[in-house]
């Protein structure tokens, strides 16, 4: 574990992954969107409204995975101050935010059309809109703070508190009346979905999954290069003839 | 123990806290979270006339009345039904056997009086060649088509 810990042998390794993910995702998410918009069959009670699930359902999960990526890293970060685990969860924030996002958008133009409403106050919809906000925060409290260590440490508790919503998330539907309908893919015995339909939800599942890890380490890379420019600027700064100190500091400029 | 071991049992014990402190509240106010009370639930509890609630449901079988803009049915949960008023435009999903959620209050005879009316859908997906070939071939269970 700690072997692949080290930045600079993460920067490399993400590095060899990155055209992988992302030459997935491309793939994937054409095939996933040729079959989800043209080659799937139209709903017996929703019509062509169903195709909105297909981009609707993947961010949902997306939203929850990468919430919980960014809770495991939190506390990773907090336990054994790996600076490496503060930086996936601060690079996780903002995607899953987007996730989130798209997944409220999605389900709101759905909602209109087969429910009569935009916005209904029932668990499950309330839940995915304070996961939104917890993100929201996580993002705020990063920068809320001129020690930049003090707000990672601030959002990573608010990472790992709002944990408990990811299970509420999840289990809204079973445990009130919601108006939103319940699970159909993880349902105990067989999805009651169609197989013509699922096979462009897990396509799309996928593709999604895959373009989560791709933009994630193109981010952490990024931050760690970031980090390493500071490193390098302040080292010369300081070894600069007149520096800010005002006094030479025994070493040769590089 | 050193310091590593106590932060980590420290968020342990940290969010198992807080799980059990969330589990408790969201039991304690189980009620307010529900979207709809169902027939059944409105009889047990006795609501009286006037006060606004939501209440949900399959549409019964053949109980649709249209009567220009106003249109009656009744809402079952197959053990109770509550009769049903509704003025103004039903969402495309309303139809006979199909879940919908109605907000409204009762009157004194208990009849509810909707001013909103929302179709709720079920978790089937399926495309339409595959449900009629269900119904034709008496593989469909209502009661799994409408839960």
């Amino acid at each position: 574990m700690h072997r692949f810990a080290n930045p600079m042998r993460f920067v490399r390794l993400a590095a060899a992954i990155q055209p992988w993910t992302a030459g997935v995702t491309l793939i994937l998410l054409a095939l996933g969107l040729y079959f989800g918009l043209f080659d799937s069959p139209a709903d017996y009670q929703q019509g062509e409204s169903v195709r909105i699930m297909y981009v609707h359902v993947p961010s949902a999960w997306l939203a929850m995975a990468a919430y919980s990526t960014m809770a495991f890293a939190s506390g990773v970060g907090l336990v054994w101050k790996h600076p490496l685990a503060d930086l996936i969860a601060k690079a996780a924030s903002p995607i899953g935010a987007a996730f989130t996002f798209v997944c409220l958008v999605t389900g709101s133009l759905w909602g209109k059309p087969m429910w009569g409403t935009w916005w209904a106050w029932d668990a499950r919809l309330t839940s995915m809109l304070i996961l939104f906000f917890l993100y929201l925060g996580h993002m705020a409290l990063l920068n809320a703070f001129d020690d930049p260590t003090r707000g990672t440490k601030a959002a990573g508790i608010l990472a790992l508190a709002g944990f408990v919503n990811i299970p509420i998330i999840k289990f809204s539907v079973d445990w009130w009346n919601t108006l939103h309908q319940p699970a159909s893919v993880s349902k105990v015995g067989m999805p009651t979905i169609d197989p013509s339909m699922l096979l462009p939800l897990m396509l799309m599942g996928v593709a999604f999954t895959t373009f989560f890890v791709t933009v994630l380490l193109i981010r952490v890379r990024s931050e760690i290069l970031a980090a390493k420019v500071r490193a390098i600027r302040l080292n010369q700064i300081h070894s600069a003839p007149g520096a800010i100190s005002g006094e030479l500091v025994g070493e040769s400029p590089r | 123990m050193t310091r590593k071991q106590r932060r980590l049992y420290f968020v342990l014990l940290g969010m198992l806290a807080l799980g059990a402190a969330t589990a408790l509240v969201l039991t304690a106010i189980n009620d307010t979270l529900v979207y709809f009370y169902t027939p059944a639930d409105i009889q047990a509890k006795h609501v009286g006339p006037n006060r606004r609630f939501r209440l949900g449901g399959l549409v019964e079988k053949g109980s649709v009345v249209k009567k220009g803009e106003t249109v009656d049915f009744k809402v079952t949960d197959l053990t109770a039904s509550l009769a049903v008023t509704y003025t103004g435009v039903l969402p495309d999903l309303f139809r006979e056997g199909q879940g919908v959620v109605a907000e409204g209050k009762l009157d004194g005879q208990g009849m509810f009086h909707a001013s909103e009316v929302l179709a709720k859908h079920d978790e089937k997906y399926m495309p339409k060649e595959v449900s009629d070939a269900l119904k034709k071939s008496g593989q469909w269970r209502e009661e799994n088509a409408s839960k």
